[in-house]
This record gives structure tokens, sequence and C-alpha cells, in this order.
């Protein structure tokens, strides 16, 4: 990646007034997210007699069911999310880069064991596979971050082989094969340079992805144990009281969608703002 | 010229891509790029090679690269067989034997500055281990090929065509190589900017005392800058001779109607056109025609 | 008398980059006459092929025509309206690009892509329209036209995709045809067969060409008149032969003669044109050339008018100007007056 591409990019994303503000919102998720400890109230303080309570003053999203701050819960519970949607994006990135890379790169039989392979991971319906690995993993975090990784790293992996196919036909790695330089410096210094951009752009299609993926696991009960909160934890309760409390399944839901959209918005800015052909009209 | 004069002995070189295969992986559709081509290069000479899309002629290139395994056949450089090395054995003859490609927008990695490029291939040869005296010799490389010092913290795309081509050839000259693959150098270029770059690869030939293989489809181009020219058609060559010679006694057919297709640039220039369809059965093997001039036709 | 087919004038066309405004062209003002091939030359970001788009209407954001008129036989092309455009595109001005692999459909049959074109411009029956185009086929020289109609174009090699295009472009009997380096992407033997197409068509037809391309041999082979364009403008113009035998632009002389010779028995050095074209998007004022050219001086930074050398010969440079040349005269030649040496 060069200069200009980064200036191209900066100038995508200042000249565009959607990205600055999906910008300032994911901000303000992650600063709420790890600032949440200064929130006065606890998010799993139970508080019998104020139940269900619409938002007000002390409690801006109102309370659960079990009188639980819903604005404290809805902090902790974008941490889990984001950090969960982060770590498994990271998780992802590297599987899918080095699958890609190492089948892009060598070819052969190595990437028909490869391809097949990803192309049998991803014929299983991975509502299946999580719930198996849920059922025989021990649930937490690492556990989620896990499983929904191993879960997106295939279409990456697709994506980076394909590029990585097109780039070991340029003639700068060419030369630099002819030149004597070993598979591990070409991958390293002329194929990953090259393919950064769009490993970037899916990165931050798979947050995205993969925070949806988290909230439906928790929504079907497999995700984080209570009483710890999750977004899609939260739609979870809210679905009894969808009638009385419509604000207990809106708010979450609304942060999903905020959150996903923001990532996907991102996502755009930078594939424009890093493929040089697409010029703005 | 003489035996001990060749520099690159290339014997019998086939090459075949498998373009299909079946579930199990095995190959089932064989495309014939290069098959059997045997030529020498002798030291400090230019050989071209010419022919037309298809012809194999850029595979020949890349099989003395050793890009490529050979299906067939041997390249013998300096006397010694590289055909079967691995690449640790074939690392010194990737020094001594360097390429320049086609497409100056390519062949250099656009993230990375010119210091960088030229220094790569001085890096993976151990030349000049000294940040200092890396620098002092990749300035003075510029120097030849007609850039300045200042381009050193450049990026090619802050440069021309022809610019970037003096690049990759101050890239190649950096490890101080014997022999240099040039793969149709010049074919992107703008036709003013062709001359310039082919003065300075005749220039420099002459300096470093360079052998060259000249790789292209411009044939008034390859006459010029050619001692020796074969030409290839559809995976084998069908004759080799010096160049004034393949010009003015063409005796293939093939070569015959290829030379015939070059649009003179002068209008009054009445070219009789020679169409030729190939034969069945494919091509013979070289004959020496008359002393130096080969050629695959009864 | 010929008729005036086409006249453009004082052409302008830019593109908005990221890094400001590209002038591909500055000021082009060129005509062709009927039954005529007009050859225009020039070098990679010399403006031809945006003059041709210009001229074809195919100029889309952000590339914008400035200003300039363009006259064709009779009516004003510039202002038009897209769908007054559509009924000159294709019907009496068709065109020709270089790479004949894209042009083409790949699910849609050869006949498919013919009758398409003659239905929907000449409005025949889908039986006359089959026809016709068998008829075309052949014209442009296809063997076995009914049965290559039914195939697809992966079929057909590079030189005969573009014979079809070729046959689509006359579909219509257009009046004008322009053709955008047809053969630069066609190996030699099948670019001889095409030129040989387009002469064979120029002399059984009344069609005007306008041949865009980089290679002066096919200009010397194919053109009866040739305009050479740099930087954005036509530095010289004439008929063939006043342009390879007696050019009276540096540049023209330059390109001309950074061509290799067919002498034998020593191997001469090539003259090449030092430097590189200039930079559309902040250009020099004066003469685009100056700054490679042998025989810059101080009146170049002023954009020399076009002089006019003979009839319909016109060269952009100072050299022809009656007293720089009497000043030149005047002073003793300094050296051969060729082309610099190399650096």
């Amino acid at each position: 990646m060069n200069r200009t591409k980064w200036r191209n990019l900066k100038n995508e994303w200042l000249s565009n007034k959607i990205g600055i503000a999906a910008s300032v919102v994911l901000a303000i998720l992650v600063l709420g997210a790890i600032g949440a400890f200064l929130s006065p109230n606890d998010p799993n303080a139970l508080d019998v007699l104020g139940k269900l309570k619409p938002p007000s003053a002390n409690h801006w999203f109102g309370t659960d069911e079990y009188g639980r701050d819903y604005f404290a819960r809805a902090l902790y519970g974008g941490r889990v999310s984001l950090l969960v949607g982060f770590s498994a994006m990271i998780v992802a990135t590297i599987v899918g880069t080095v699958v890609g890379v190492v089948s892009g790169y060598f070819g052969g039989w190595l990437d028909n064991l490869l391809m097949r392979l990803l192309e049998i991971i991803m014929s299983i319906p991975s509502f299946l596979v999580m719930l198996l690995l849920s059922v025989l993993l021990k649930p937490g975090i690492v556990t989620l971050v896990i499983i929904i990784g191993l879960l997106m790293w295939m279409n990456m992996a697709r994506i980076i082989r394909a590029e990585t196919l097109a780039a070991k036909e340029r003639e700068y790695v060419l030369y630099a094969k002819a030149s004597g330089q070993g598979a591990f410096g070409i991958i390293l210094r002329h194929i990953l340079p090259g393919i950064v951009p769009v490993i970037i752009v899916s990165a931050t299609n798979n947050i995205a992805s993969a925070i949806l993926m988290e909230s439906s696991l928790s929504f079907l009960g497999f995700g984080i144990q209570p009483p710890n909160a999750t977004w899609g934890s939260m739609l979870t309760s809210a679905q009894g009281h969808i009638m009385d409390a419509p604000y207990l399944a809106l708010l979450p839901g609304a942060l999903i969608l905020l959150t996903v959209l923001c990532f996907n918005i991102l996502g755009d800015i930078l594939r424009v703002g890093l493929e040089p052909k697409l010029v703005k009209r | 010229m003489k035996e001990d004069n060749v520099l690159v002995d290339v014997r019998g070189l086939k090459k075949h891509f498998v373009k299909g295969r079946d579930i199990w992986g095995r190959g089932t559709e064989v495309l014939k790029a290069v098959d059997g081509v045997s030529f020498q290069i002798h030291k400090g000479e230019t050989f071209g090679l010419v022919g037309e899309s298809g012809s194999g002629k850029s595979t020949v290139g890349r099989c003395l690269l050793r890009l490529y395994d050979y299906t067939d056949g041997a390249v013998l450089f300096d006397g010694q067989d590289m055909s079967a090395l691995g690449e640790k054995k074939l690392k010194p003859f990737r020094r001594r034997i360097q390429s320049i490609f086609q497409d100056p927008y390519s062949s250099l990695n656009p993230g990375m500055n010119v210091l960088e490029l030229i220094g790569e291939p001085m890096n993976i040869h151990g030349l000049y281990p000294q940040a200092e005296e890396r620098k002092e010799a990749i300035a003075s490389l510029l120097q030849k090929v007609g850039l300045k010092r200042e381009h050193l913290y450049r990026y090619p795309h802050e440069f021309s065509g022809g610019q970037r081509q003096r690049i990759s050839i101050a890239r190649a000259l950096s490890v101080r190589p014997e022999f240099v693959v040039c793969d149709e150098p010049i074919s992107a270029l703008d036709v003013s900017v062709q001359a310039q770059v082919v003065n300075m690869l005749e220039d420099l030939q002459q300096e470093f005392g360079l052998t060259y293989l000249f790789i292209a489809h411009d044939l008034s181009m390859v006459r010029h800058i050619s001692d020796r020219i074969g030409v290839m058609y559809h995976g084998r060559l069908v004759e080799v001779a010096d160049s004034d010679e393949l010009y003015e006694n063409p005796l293939h057919p093939y070569t015959k109607a290829l030379l015939s297709s070059i649009p003179v640039p002068d209008p009054h220039a009445v070219v009789e056109r020679i169409e030729w369809q190939p034969e069945e059965g494919g091509v013979p093997e070289l004959k020496e025609a008359s002393p130096g001039h080969f050629v695959a036709f009864e | 008398m010929t008729r005036r087919l086409l006249t453009v004038e004082d052409l302008n066309v830019s593109f908005e980059t990221r890094d400001g405004e590209n002038q591909a062209v500055r000021g082009v003002s060129l005509h062709i006459d009927q039954g005529e091939t007009l050859g225009i030359v020039g070098e990679s970001g010399s403006g031809k092929s945006v003059t041709a788009k210009s001229i074809m209407g195919l100029i889309a954001p952000p590339g914008r025509m400035k200003s300039g008129r363009i006259e064709f036989a009779g009516t004003d092309l510039a202002g038009l309206e897209e769908k007054d455009w559509r009924r000159i595109r294709g019907n009496r001005i068709a065109m020709v690009f270089q790479d004949p692999m894209t042009s083409l459909n790949p699910v849609k049959t050869i006949g498919d892509h013919l009758t398409e074109v003659i239905r929907r411009h000449r409005g025949l029956g889908k039986a006359e329209a089959r026809q016709e185009a068998v008829r075309l086929l052949r014209e442009v020289g296809i063997t076995e036209p009914e049965r290559r109609l039914r195939q697809y174009p992966h079929e057909f090699s590079g030189g005969m995709r573009q014979r079809v295009m070729i046959a689509m472009a006359l579909s219509c009997q257009p009046e004008l045809l322009i053709a955008d380096e047809p053969t630069t992407a066609l190996d030699v033997t099948i670019q001889a067969q095409i030129l040989d197409l387009l002469k064979q068509l120029k002399d059984q037809s009344n069609l005007s060409v306008v041949l865009i391309t980089h290679d002066l041999g096919v200009v010397a082979q194919v053109c009866s008149r040739v305009a050479v364009m740099y930087g954005g403008m036509v530095m010289e113009e004439g008929t063939v032969e006043e342009i390879f035998y007696r050019p009276k632009h540096p540049y023209t002389q330059g390109l001309l003669r950074s061509v290799p010779q067919r002498k034998s028995g020593y191997r001469e050095r090539l003259v090449p044109i030092e430097g590189s074209p200039p930079d559309l998007i902040d250009p020099p004022a004066g003469c685009p050339f100056r700054e490679r050219c042998p025989h810059a001086m101080a009146k170049c930074a002023q954009l020399p008018p076009r002089f006019e050398i003979g009839p319909g010969h016109r060269a952009m440079c100072w050299l022809n100007d009656e007293s720089v040349k009497e000043e030149l005269a005047a002073r003793p030649e300094p050296q051969g007056g060729a082309a610099n040496e190399g650096r």
C-alpha cells in the first residue's frame, strides 16, 4: 500500500458525510463499551419493585423484567458484542488470509486440498456447527470468538486466494522469483502488501457479520451465559414483553442495527477509497 | 562463432501446460507452449526471438529464467545444466541471469520506492550489505540509466512508462548479471520512447559485456537490436539466422509472411503481401540451409 | 469538389481527476471529406482517442466537452440531446474499437449480434436481416458466413472478431467509420489482413474513415491524410506524402526519425526524442513539444499559430514563421540541426 492510496482513502472518508457520521457513532459505541464501568448502575443488580419501568432520568433505557438498569446492560452488552465481533474478525482474517495466500500462491495439490476442505466446511449449515460446538465446548467469550471466527474465514480465504492468483502473475512477482527471492519473501514483500486493501475491506464487513452472528447465538441462548448481557441475549429476554415493553426489544435491536450499518458503511468507503479504478461521479 | 563461446545452450526444450484436469487432478488437456526448441546464444550477442501471440516465445524466456520446470529438454548456462537444479543450487544462476519484463506498470511493485526496488536483488544475493554503500551503488546505477539521485525515494506511479522501464533495467543490472532476458521490454512504450530504451540497452551491453535474449513481436525493432534472430511458430523454431540474412533472405514461408506484414512507414512503399497457411503434420526439424542459417522447411 | 463530411473546430475536452483537471484535448480543429481516410497519429495521452470519442458523443463524466463545434453533414453535434445522438451514432457514424474480445457479448451468437443491429437500425425483417448479415460477413472476408453466424464469439479468433466488429459497423451503411486502434491488439499478420480489408472497403465505397493509431507504418499504408497529435493538440496535418516526405514540425520529424531504418550491414544508432510527454493536468503554456524539441527557442513560450505550408498542409511550429526563418538564416547553424543526442 502506498501513500497515494492512503491519501485517496482520507479524501474519500472526509468528503463523505455519512462516513464521518458512521465513524462518530462507532466511536461513541466503543467509548461506551470501554467506559461501561463508569455507569452508576450495576447491570446485574436486581430490583424487583422497579421492574419493566419505561425510560426515565434515572434509568435512561428503563429497566427489564428483573428491574435491572437497561442502559447499563446495553453498555456491558455492547462491550461483549463489540469485543466478540472484533476478536472473531481477527481470527477469521488471520485464518482466511493464511489459507487464501497459501492456497493461491502454491497452487497444485495443496490448493486442491484446502479448497475442497473449505467447500466441505461451507456446505455444513453454520447453525448446526455453532450449536454442536457450543454444546461441546465450555461457553464463554473465548469459545464464542473461536466458533464465530472459524465460521467466517472461508469467504475471506476465497477472496484472498483469488487476489493472490492475480497478484502472483504480476511481473514484479515473476521478477522477484526469477531473482531468487524465496516464497516466504515474495508473499510478505510482494503479495500481501498489494492485497491489504482487500483484507481491510472484507475484515470490516466481517466485524458486522460477526456481531450479527454473536447476537443470533446469544439470542438462541448459546452465547454468553446469564446474568451477563449481550445485545443478542437482551433481545431474547425482551421476547416475552414485546407488547407491554417494546423498548426492551427495540433498543438492543437498534444498537445492533446501528453498529452493523456503520461497519458496512465504513467497509464501503474503504472499498471505494482503496480502489483507484472507481472514480467518484 | 566458436563453440566455447556459447553462453546459453537450449537443447530440445519442451514446456507443456496442463489446461484441464479431471476430478482426480490428472491432466486431460495439454497446451504445448514450447514443443522442442533448440538454439544457442553466444557471449556478448543479442539473440532476438520473434513470433506472434501463442508462439511460445515468452514461455521460452521464462524457461530460461527457470520460472517453470521443463517438461523435457535441457538448458545449459555457461556449460552447466540448470534444468534439474533445486532452488538452492539455482541461486547463483539467479544472479547471473536477470530479466526485464514488458509492462512498465506491472513490473515494479507499486508499494516500494526506487531504493527498495533496486535494492531487492542486491539484498537477495548479499551485495553491498552496508546501507550507505548500497545507496551509492544504486544512485550511480540510476545515473547510468538516465535517472537522477533525487529519484531514489520516489514511487513507481511518479514515473512515466519509459522511466519505469529504466528503473527495471537498473534493477536488472544491480547484481552485475551476464545474461538478461528482455521479454518485450519496449512493446508497451510509445514510439519516441522506445528508441531511448533501445539505445540504452545497446550502450549498457557495450559497457558491461551483456548477453541479451530479446523477445518481441515488433519485427523492425528486433532487426535493429539483434545479431541473430529465431522465428517461432506454434511452440517451434521455424528459422534461425543472422538478422540481416533473415530479413533479406528469409527461407521459411512463415518468416516471409511475417516480414511482408510489417507496415512500412513510407506511403509509396509497395510490399507484396505473402500469406501462409501451415501445412498438416507440424513443423519439421531445423536444418542448416547455408552456414548459420537454419530453417525448418523442406 | 469533394463534400466536407465532418468539421471539428476548437475542441476542448477535460477530465476531472483526483489530482486536478486533465486537459486531454486542447483546441483541436480537424475536418474529414467524403471518401477520404484520415489518420490521427499520436502517442498515449496525445488526445487522439478522446478526440474520436468526442466525435461520437461518447464523452461521459468525469469527462466534459468544454467548448468546440462538431459539425457533421451540416448538423451541429455539440449540443445534441442523447436521443438525437442515438439516431446518428451507429447509423451515420460507426465506431470500431481496439479490443474485439470485450466488444462482443459472449452469450450471443455472431448472427444475433449482427441481425440485432441491422433490424434496429434499418427496420428489416428477420429473414432479410439474416441475409444481410450473410452478405456483410462475406464482404469483410469471412468464409462460410451461414455457418459462422451460428457460432459464438469465443469460436472466433481475434482477427475474425475484429472483422465481425467491422461488419457490424458497416451494417447500417454509415457515412463515417471511426476506427480507434483497430489493429493494436492483433498480431502483425492479422493486422495486415485487417488493414487490407479497410483499404478495400475504402476503394469500394464512398465511406470516410478516421483511423486512430500510434503506428506510423499503419498510417502510411492506409491513410490519405494525416493529423499528428501531441499534448492534446494537432501539431501538423497534411497528406501522407507531405507528412512522411516533407514534415514541417520537429515532432513529426522526430517521430519519423525514431523508427529504425531498414538498412543492412551496420547498426545505425536510433534517434529518439528525448524526454517524456507533458503532463496535461497542468500543461505548460506555449508549444507542448517545447521541452523535448531540439529547435526550441524563446518564442516557443507562446503558442504558435497554425502555419499554412501548402494546400491542406499546416504545422503548428514557429519554425514556419517568415520572420523566424529570416532570423535563423541570418545566424550560422550551431550544429547539424538534427535531434539532440542522448544524455
